[in-house]
């Protein structure tokens, strides 16, 4: 058995606003193992972006405990929490990045934070920037740069601080399908060169099939379903997933009949 | 010159001749003097306290009900008076901290009074303005609220900072020729003084020459500078390296001439 290194045991997270109290989260329990590129997919709504939110606490869950490496994120106060964060990475749907700070900038931000010297800055910035394919970018400002250049930014900042997790929320959602690919070629080139586990939220099922080894189907705030891609994608038991892969196989079989069946 | 004695071109004629312009310049000297000061002491305690309502509001990075709730209704309260107002209930307190309730001393602490209230505002709309997902990207670094403050909000919302900033200038440029009512010295007095007392329209004319040329200054400067940041933030780095001196190009815009030979 691999060592566990993410742990979500029976998370609770309640949105209330005036009219209704919204619960997204209704016991989530999670293993996630060293090293792992985890998927996690739903539908609009199903509290996937809540889930991986409550991780490093951008979003407060309610109850339940989350443990990353030896820590207890539930239980640590502000202080020790943005110091664990510096070890979480976080890329976004849309990209986040500060247009204000050159390519150079941000990617040196995390390393300010946690006080790297300017020499060693310089060095990780570079060598970072070189992992994700932007050298030649440094100085550019994210507003000169396109949609999977951007990401790759988001990627290189996240990653800047040699974090144990990066966690990928929508990264690839606005993307168009050759960009979406590079990226998540990147992703598990990251996976293999650093051992980074990866989360990764998404609603394309694509993605999960082409970098994820293990998944978990989110319905309606609950985990409906978990275990290896093979095994999800040949036999979903949820409505959920049987939903999923009968529209990604659908449009495969047409996608074959459209094109002969690549004779 | 009296525009019911002689015609308008002749007082307009009349209102670039020496004797007006000798009245004018220390007056203008004056004005220009009030609202350096002003604007200074306007931009300092309205960034600050705009940085307190955005920081305590309930959506902020760290809410604190009532000194949000207090600190609007101050800043309403303020905002609800005539400009005029402000300044006869400012007289008393310049007498306390200044000696005298006239000069321009005195009126500076009015036009500050009146003015920072409305740039506070302003300044609370630019940093709101900048996007939630910057915000949350730079916490899940693990930076801590002051930081972000300081090191993503307010470089992100500079170019319409700058631009807010331009509005609360000029607002002080009109201030001070209000206050030159109250005996402030400068523009505004000489207009009353002379043109409305003494029915001496060519320096009334004088006069508005001189405040519409002043805010046109002021907002061209405004423009150029805020543009520069947007310019150079999402512009392609190589049309930027062309063009070393932003001056000469903004010139060339303006004028549309080529003023650069060798190219």
């Amino acid at each position: 058995m691999e060592e566990v290194f993410i742990e979500i045991k029976d998370l609770h997270k309640t949105f209330y606003s005036t009219n209704q109290n919204i619960e997204v989260l209704k016991g989530i329990n999670l293993k996630i193992t060293k090293g792992d590129i985890f998927g996690i997919v739903g539908f609009s709504g199903a509290g996937k972006s809540t889930l991986v939110r409550c991780l490093n606490r951008l979003e407060e869950p309610d109850k339940g405990s989350i443990r990353i490496g030896q820590q207890e994120m539930t239980k640590l106060t502000k202080r020790e929490l943005n110091i664990q964060r510096q070890k979480i990475g976080m890329i976004f749907q849309s990209f986040n990045l500060f247009e204000s700070k050159t390519v150079y900038q941000n990617v040196a931000y995390p390393l300010k934070l946690s006080q790297y010297e300017k020499r060693q800055m310089k060095e990780r910035v570079k060598e970072i920037l070189e992992l994700v394919g932007l050298s030649d970018k440094i100085h550019a400002y994210p507003g000169q740069l396109s949609g999977g250049q951007k990401q790759r930014v988001g990627i290189a900042r996240a990653l800047a601080n040699n974090p144990d997790v990066l966690l990928s929320d929508e990264a690839t959602s606005a993307l168009d399908p050759q960009t979406t690919v590079s990226v998540l070629d990147l992703l598990k080139e990251i996976n293999q060169k650093l051992g980074i586990t990866i989360i990764l939220i998404t609603h394309e099922l694509e993605a999960i099939k082409y970098i994820c080894n293990n998944m978990a189907i989110l319905e309606q705030g609950e985990i409906t379903e978990q275990g290896t891609v093979r095994e999800v994608f040949l036999n979903p038991h949820s409505h959920t997933g049987k939903l999923f892969i009968k529209i990604h196989s659908e449009f495969q079989q047409k996608q074959w009949v459209e094109e002969g069946e690549g004779i | 010159m009296s525009l019911y004695k002689y015609s308008f071109w002749e007082v307009f004629k009349n209102a670039f001749t020496k004797p007006v312009w000798e009245t004018l310049w220390p007056a203008i000297g004056d004005t220009l003097y009030m609202v350096a000061i002003s604007t200074l002491f306007t931009l300092i305690i309205g960034v600050l306290l705009g940085l307190i309502l955005v920081l305590t509001s309930p959506e902020g990075l760290n809410p604190i009900g009532w000194l949000n709730k207090g600190l609007g209704i101050v800043i309403n309260c303020l905002r609800s008076l005539p400009q005029m107002i402000v300044i006869i209930l400012m007289l008393p307190i310049a007498r306390i901290l200044v000696g005298k309730a006239y000069g321009s001393n005195a009126c500076i602490i009015a036009l500050v009074a009146s003015c920072v209230p409305m740039f506070a505002r302003l300044v609370e709309s630019s940093l709101l303005e900048v996007t939630k997902g910057k915000i949350e990207a730079a916490k899940a670094m693990g930076a801590g609220n002051l930081r972000i403050l300081l090191s993503v909000m307010l470089p992100e919302a500079f170019p319409s900072l700058i631009r807010a900033f331009t509005v609360a200038v000029i607002a002080v440029i009109s201030m001070t020729a209000l206050a030159g009512n109250f005996g402030a010295g400068g523009i505004g007095d000489i207009a009353v003084r002379f043109g409305f007392n003494r029915f001496q329209h060519d320096v009334l004319l004088a006069t508005v020459l001189v405040l519409i040329l002043i805010v046109q200054v002021v907002q061209g400067v405004g423009d150029f500078v805020s543009k520069l940041f947007l310019k150079k933030w999402y512009l392609i780095g190589e049309v930027q390296r062309k063009n070393k001196s932003g001056l000469k190009k903004w010139l060339t815009s303006v004028l549309k001439v080529n003023t650069d030979i060798s190219e």
